[in-house]
C-alpha cells in the first residue's frame, strides 16, 4: 500500500467524521446536551487533525487545532454551546470541509474567512478563562497554542467578538507564576489498543517527564496469572505526581494521540497532605525514570516482574476456573481481567479494566467493511445475468416438458425465489441512506441564509430512506438547486414575514420515504408561495403561453420548470439565472424520476420528486419496431394511443402531424430515424407513444406494437461498443436477446433536423 | 501459462487460425478470449454494414462484426455453423463472425513472411501483418486493432 492510497483512505475518514462533526453540532444546536454528543463533535476534529498531522496538511491541523481547542472548552463545561457558539462552530465545521477539499483536490480555500473563524474560535476558547483559571491556575491556553498568540479574554457575557492580537500581549500571558510548581496527579491507564496503534508507554512517560519533576508508580494489579497472559493484552498503569509550570493542557497534549487508547486522569494536587493517594490502593513499583532510555531492560524487567507475581499468585491460579484456549477475545479478556485481580487488592482497577473492555466490545458495534464499487457492480451484473437465465431455464423447460415434471417445476420454482432474493440482497448492498446528500444541504441553508439574510430552519426527516448510491451522488445537484430557490424565492425575508402573521424564521422541510417501489423525496418551504399572476405574465412575456391562454393553477405553477424562466425580479448571486428549474427538472429525469409543484398562496410551495430506488433496473415500455425490440423509458411516456386515419394530417413535404384532442403533435416514425426502414410506416397500423421531452416539446413516437411493460436491467453500449445516438443503453430480455433502450430526447431532437450522425455520438462519448 | 510465457520469450508465438470465405487468417491467441457459436445479434441503428449487431454474452453487450465484409469480401450470411471468435481489443471485447476455426499454430516470429506487395487497398495493407505457409495452405495474420473503424477506437 502505497502512501497515496493511505492518503486515500484518510480523506474518505475524514469525510466520515466531518458528516460525524456536523451532525453532532447539529444535534447541540437541537438543545441535545448529551457529553457523549460533544465527545463525538471533539473525536471527529480531533482525529482529522491527526491525519492532518500525519500528511503534513498544515493548513488543516491549524485550523482543526483551533477549532479543537475551542471544543475542548465545550466538553470541559468552560463554554456553553448556545446559538451563538454553535453558528461559529458550525461554520467552522464548513471551514474544515472546505480545507479538507481543498487538501485532497488541491484548489484553494477562502482564506479570509477561514482566519475570521479561527479569531471568532479563539475569541470563544478565551471567553471563560476567567471563570476557568480558578480552577487551572496555569495559562492553559497560551500553550496549547504555540501558533496563535492569546489576548486577555473580553469579559463581555455577550457573546464574543473578534479579538485583535498582538504578540506582547502574548509574552505578558505567558509568564509563568512564581509560584510553587503546581503538582498533579496523572493516573494513565493503557488500553490494548494504545499498543495496537504503534503507541509505546514508555516514550509518553520520557516526554512526561520533560515536563517537569516527575515519580511515578507502577500499578500491575491487573496483571494476570501467566497462564491467562494475553501477549497482546495491555495490563499496566501508572500513577504519576508530575510538579509542572507548563499546565494540564502540556500534559494533555503529551497524551494527545494516545487519548482514546487510554483512561487518563489529570487532576490538580493542591496540597501535600492530600496526596497520599490512598483512594486507589496500588503495588508502588519504584521505578527508575533511566531504564526508560534503555528498552531492553524494561522488557526484562516486565517479564522478572510477570514471574513474580505468577508464583504468588499460585493459590489463586489454582482456584480459577480454567478458561479454554486464548484470553483472545474481548469476552474473555474482561472475565479473565475482572477475575485474577478481584481477589487482590485492587478491586477499582480491574473495574475500571472490565468496563473498558466492555465498551470496546460495545464500540465494535455493527461491523463494517470498504469494498470496491467495481465488485459490488460485477456482483449485481452476474445476479442480473442469473436472473435472466433463470428465466430461460424456465421458459425452455415450459416448451419441451408439456407434461410438466412436478419436481422439475419445484426446483424451478425455488430456484426462481432465491434467485430474487439474492437480486434484492445484492441490490441492498449498495443501496445507502440519503442522510450524507441531506446532510449537506444543511450546509447549503447556512450559507443561502446568511448571503439572503434571512433566517431559516432546516428539518429533515427519513434521512435514513435507503437508496442505490448512484442515485444519491446524483441527487445532490438538483437538490442543491431547489433548496437555494426556496430560500432565495420561496422564502420571504423576515419583515415581510412578521407582517404576514408568520414567524421571522422560514421553514424548509426536506423529506424522504419509500412509496410504492419508488422513493420520494419532497421538499418543502413555508414561504410566500408562487406568484402565479408573476408567473403567466412572465410566461406570456417570453411567449410561452398565449396571452388568452387558460391554464389551471397546476399548469402556472409547471410553468417554471420551463427553460430560462426566473421571475426573480434581480439576478442574484444564488439562484435567478434562469438555469434554474429546467436544469433541476431534466437531471431529476435523467434520473427516471418526476418532480411536480403544489403551491398554496401565502403558505408556501411543496415539492415533490419521485426517484427510482436504482438506476441499474429502469421501467419501460417493449415495443416493436421494424421487427426489432426496443425499450421506452416508461417516464418518458405520457400517454399511448391507436392512430386514427381521419387524425393524421400531412403536413410539407414528409412530415406528418398527429391531432389529439384538437392540438397538434408531430408524428416521427421510431423505425425510420433510426435507419430500421427505408420508408415511414403506416401509421394507422402502429402505435403512438405520446411522449415529452426536455424542453417541454410533445412528439407522438410510432411504434409498430406495443408487447408490454416490463423492469429491464440496464447495459452498458460503450463498454464494448460506443455510444449509439438515438440509444441510451441496452438491456436482455427474458430469451435472452439484447433490446435497445431508446433515447427518446435524442430521437425528438433528431425528428427537429438535427441528424442523428456518428460524429454527434463521438462529441458526447469524447 | 508457463508454456505460453516461455514460447515468448523464445521469440515465438502462437496463433488460432480460421477460415472467412475461402481465405485463411490468424491473430495472436492472446488477445482471443473465447469461442462461441452464432446467435442472432440485434441490429444497430445507423451502424456500418460489416456490423451485424450487438449479442449478450453473460450479461455484457458484445458487438458482432462480420469479418468477411469488413475485409471486403461479400457479406456473411450467418448460420448456426458459423463460430464467433471474442476477442479483447485494447479495453474492449468484440465478436468476429468467421466460418470456422480452423487451427492452432504454435510459430516462431522467423516464419512469418512479409506481406506479398500485390494488396490493393491501404485499408488491406494496414491490418494485414504478413503470411504464413502452413503444410501448403497461406494464411494471413491480421491486426485486429487496424479492423476497428478509427472513430470506434476515438471513442474508446
Amino acid at each position: 500500500m502505497d502512501m497515496n492510497e493511505i492518503k486515500e483512505i484518510f480523506f474518505q475518514e475524514c469525510e466520515e467524521q466531518l458528516a460525524e462533526l456536523e451532525s453532532g453540532l447539529l444535534k447541540l444546536n437541537d438543545g441535545d446536551r448529551d457529553p457523549e454528543t460533544v465527545n463525538a463533535v471533539f473525536r471527529a476534529v480531533h482525529s482529522i487533525k491527526g491525519g492532518a498531522g500525519a500528511f503534513g496538511l498544515d493548513d488543516l491541523v491549524s485550523f482543526a487545532h483551533v477549532f479543537e481547542t475551542t471544543l475542548d472548552c465545550v466538553r470541559s463545561n468552560r463554554l456553553d454551546p448556545g446559538p451563538e457558539v454553535l453558528k461559529v462552530m458550525l461554520k467552522s465545521a464548513d471551514v474544515l470541509a472546505d480545507l479538507t477539499n481543498a487538501a485532497r483536490d488541491g484548489g484553494s480555500v477562502d482564506e479570509a474567512r477561514s482566519r475570521q473563524l479561527i479569531k471568532e474560535l479563539e475569541a470563544l476558547a478565551n471567553g471563560e478563562v476567567p471563570q476557568a483559571s480558578a480552577a487551572a491556575p496555569a495559562p492553559v491556553e497560551v500553550v496549547a497554542k504555540p501558533v496563535a498568540a492569546v489576548a486577555p479574554p473580553p469579559v463581555s457575557n455577550e457573546g464574543f467578538q473578534p479579538v485583535a492580537f498582538s504578540f506582547d500581549d502574548f509574552d505578558a500571558a505567558e509568564e509563568p507564576p512564581l509560584m510553587e510548581m503546581p503538582t498533579y496527579e496523572i493516573v494513565f491507564k493503557p488500553k490494548s489498543d494504545l499498543y495496537a496503534k504503534g503507541n509505546e508507554a514508555t516514550l509518553l512517560l520520557r516526554d512526561l517527564s520533560r515536563l517537569g519533576e516527575m515519580s511515578i508508580h507502577c500499578d500491575m494489579g491487573a496483571l494476570p496469572t501467566l497462564e491467562r497472559l494475553s501477549p497482546e493484552s495491555a495490563y499496566f498503569s501508572w500513577k504519576i505526581q508530575l510538579a509542572t509550570d507548563k499546565g494540564e493542557d502540556a500534559i494533555r497534549t503529551v497524551f494527545e494521540f494516545a487519548e482514546w487508547d487510554c483512561d487518563l486522569e489529570i487532576s490538580l494536587v493542591e496540597d501535600e497532605a492530600t496526596q497520599s493517594g490512598e483512594e486507589l490502593p496500588m503495588q508502588p513499583v519504584p521505578f527508575d525514570l533511566s531504564i526508560l532510555d534503555d528498552e531492553p531492560a524494561v522488557s526484562v524487567g516486565v517479564v522478572e516482574e510477570e514471574e513474580q507475581l505468577a508464583s504468588r499468585q499460585q493459590d489463586i491460579r489454582n482456584a480459577a476456573v480454567s478458561a479454554a484456549g486464548t484470553a483472545s477475545n474481548v469476552l474473555q479478556m474482561a472475565q479473565s481481567a475482572a477475575r485474577a485481580p478481584a481477589e487482590k487488592a485492587a478491586p477499582a482497577a480491574s473495574a475500571a479494566q472490565s468496563a473498558a473492555a466492555q465498551q470496546a466490545a460495545a464500540s465494535a458495534g455493527t461491523p463494517t467493511i470498504r469494498v470496491d464499487l467495481d465488485r459490488v457492480d460485477r456482483l449485481i451484473n452476474l445476479v442480473g445475468e442469473l436472473v435472466i437465465n433463470q428465466a430461460m431455464l424456465s421458459q425452455s423447460v415450459v416448451e419441451n416438458d408439456a407434461n410438466g415434471t412436478s419436481s422439475i417445476n419445484m426446483g424451478l420454482e425455488e430456484l426462481q425465489q432465491l434467485t430474487r432474493e439474492i437480486q434484492d440482497s445484492v441490490m441492498a448492498i449498495r443501496a445507502q441512506p440519503v442522510k450524507p446528500v441531506f446532510q449537506r444541504m444543511s450546509r447549503i441553508v447556512r450559507e443561502i441564509a446568511d448571503m439572503t439574510g434571512k433566517s431559516v430552519r432546516l428539518i429533515t426527516e427519513g434521512e435514513n430512506t435507503e437508496v442505490d448510491k448512484t442515485v444519491i451522488d446524483k441527487l445532490a445537484e438538483p437538490l442543491t438547486h431547489m433548496i437555494r430557490n426556496a430560500v432565495d424565492h420561496g422564502l420571504e425575508t423576515p419583515e415581510k414575514r412578521l407582517a404576514a402573521g408568520k414567524s421571522a424564521e422560514g421553514t424548509v422541510r426536506l423529506t424522504a420515504k419509500h412509496r410504492s417501489g419508488r422513493i420520494v423525496i419532497e421538499l418543502a418551504d413555508d414561504g410566500a408561495g408562487i406568484n402565479r399572476e408573476k408567473v403567466r405574465q412572465k410566461a406570456i412575456d417570453n411567449d410561452l403561453i398565449a396571452a388568452d391562454a387558460n391554464l389551471s393553477d397546476e399548469e402556472i405553477d409547471n410553468l417554471i420548470f420551463h427553460a430560462g424562466f426566473s421571475t426573480a425580479d434581480k439576478i442574484s448571486d444564488i439562484s435567478g439565472r434562469g438555469v434554474g428549474m429546467d436544469v433541476v427538472k431534466r437531471s431529476i429525469q435523467a434520473l427516471g424520476g418526476r418532480i411536480n409543484i403544489s403551491s398554496k398562496p401565502g403558505h408556501g410551495s411543496v415539492f415533490t420528486m419521485s426517484l427510482p430506488l436504482t438506476l441499474a433496473v429502469l421501467d419501460g415500455m417493449v415495443v416493436t419496431v421494424a421487427n426489432q425490440t426496443l425499450v421506452v423509458p416508461l417516464t418518458a411516456i405520457v400517454e399511448t394511443l391507436q392512430p386514427e386515419a381521419s387524425a393524421i394530417h400531412s403536413f410539407g413535404s414528409n412530415q406528418r402531424l398527429i391531432s389529439i384532442r384538437n392540438s397538434f403533435c408531430p408524428l416521427v416514425d421510431v423505425g425510420r430515424i433510426l435507419n430500421f426502414r427505408a420508408i415511414q410506416a403506416n401509421p394507422v397500423e402502429g402505435v403512438a407513444l405520446l411522449v415529452e421531452s426536455e424542453g417541454g416539446g410533445q412528439r407522438a413516437l410510432m411504434v409498430d406494437a406495443i408487447q408490454g411493460q416490463r423492469q429491464v436491467v440496464i447495459k452498458s453500449l460503450e463498454a464494448n461498443y460506443t455510444h449509439v445516438p438515438g440509444i441510451a443503453a441496452a438491456t436482455i430480455l427474458g430469451d435472452g436477446r439484447v433490446a435497445l433502450i431508446l433515447d427518446v430526447d435524442t430521437i425528438v431532437a433528431a425528428s427537429r433536423g438535427q441528424s442523428l450522425k456518428p460524429e454527434m455520438s463521438l462529441a458526447a462519448a469524447g | 501459462m508457463t508454456y505460453v510465457a516461455k514460447s515468448l520469450t523464445t521469440d515465438g508465438r502462437e496463433l488460432i487460425a480460421f477460415r472467412v470465405g475461402d481465405q485463411e487468417f490468424c491473430v495472436n491467441v492472446m488477445s482471443v478470449r473465447e469461442i462461441r457459436g452464432w446467435t442472432p445479434a440485434t441490429a444497430m441503428p445507423h451502424a456500418p454494414t460489416y456490423m451485424l449487431g450487438i449479442i449478450n454474452l453473460r450479461g455484457a453487450v458484445l458487438p458482432i462484426i462480420d469479418l468477411s465484409a469488413r475485409l471486403g469480401m461479400k457479406p456473411a450470411e450467418p448460420t448456426v455453423r458459423h463460430v464467433i471468435i471474442v476477442a479483447q481489443v485494447k479495453s474492449q471485447a468484440v465478436g468476429l463472425l468467421v466460418d470456422a476455426v480452423s487451427d492452432i499454430l504454435t510459430i516462431t516470429n522467423d516464419k512469418i513472411q512479409p506481406t506479398p506487395d500485390v494488396v490493393s487497398s491501404e485499408f488491406e495493407k494496414s491490418f494485414a501483418r504478413g503470411v504464413l505457409a502452413i503444410e501448403g495452405r497461406m494464411i494471413c495474420l491480421i491486426e485486429l486493432e487496424a479492423i476497428f473503424p478509427q472513430e470506434e477506437r476515438e471513442a474508446a
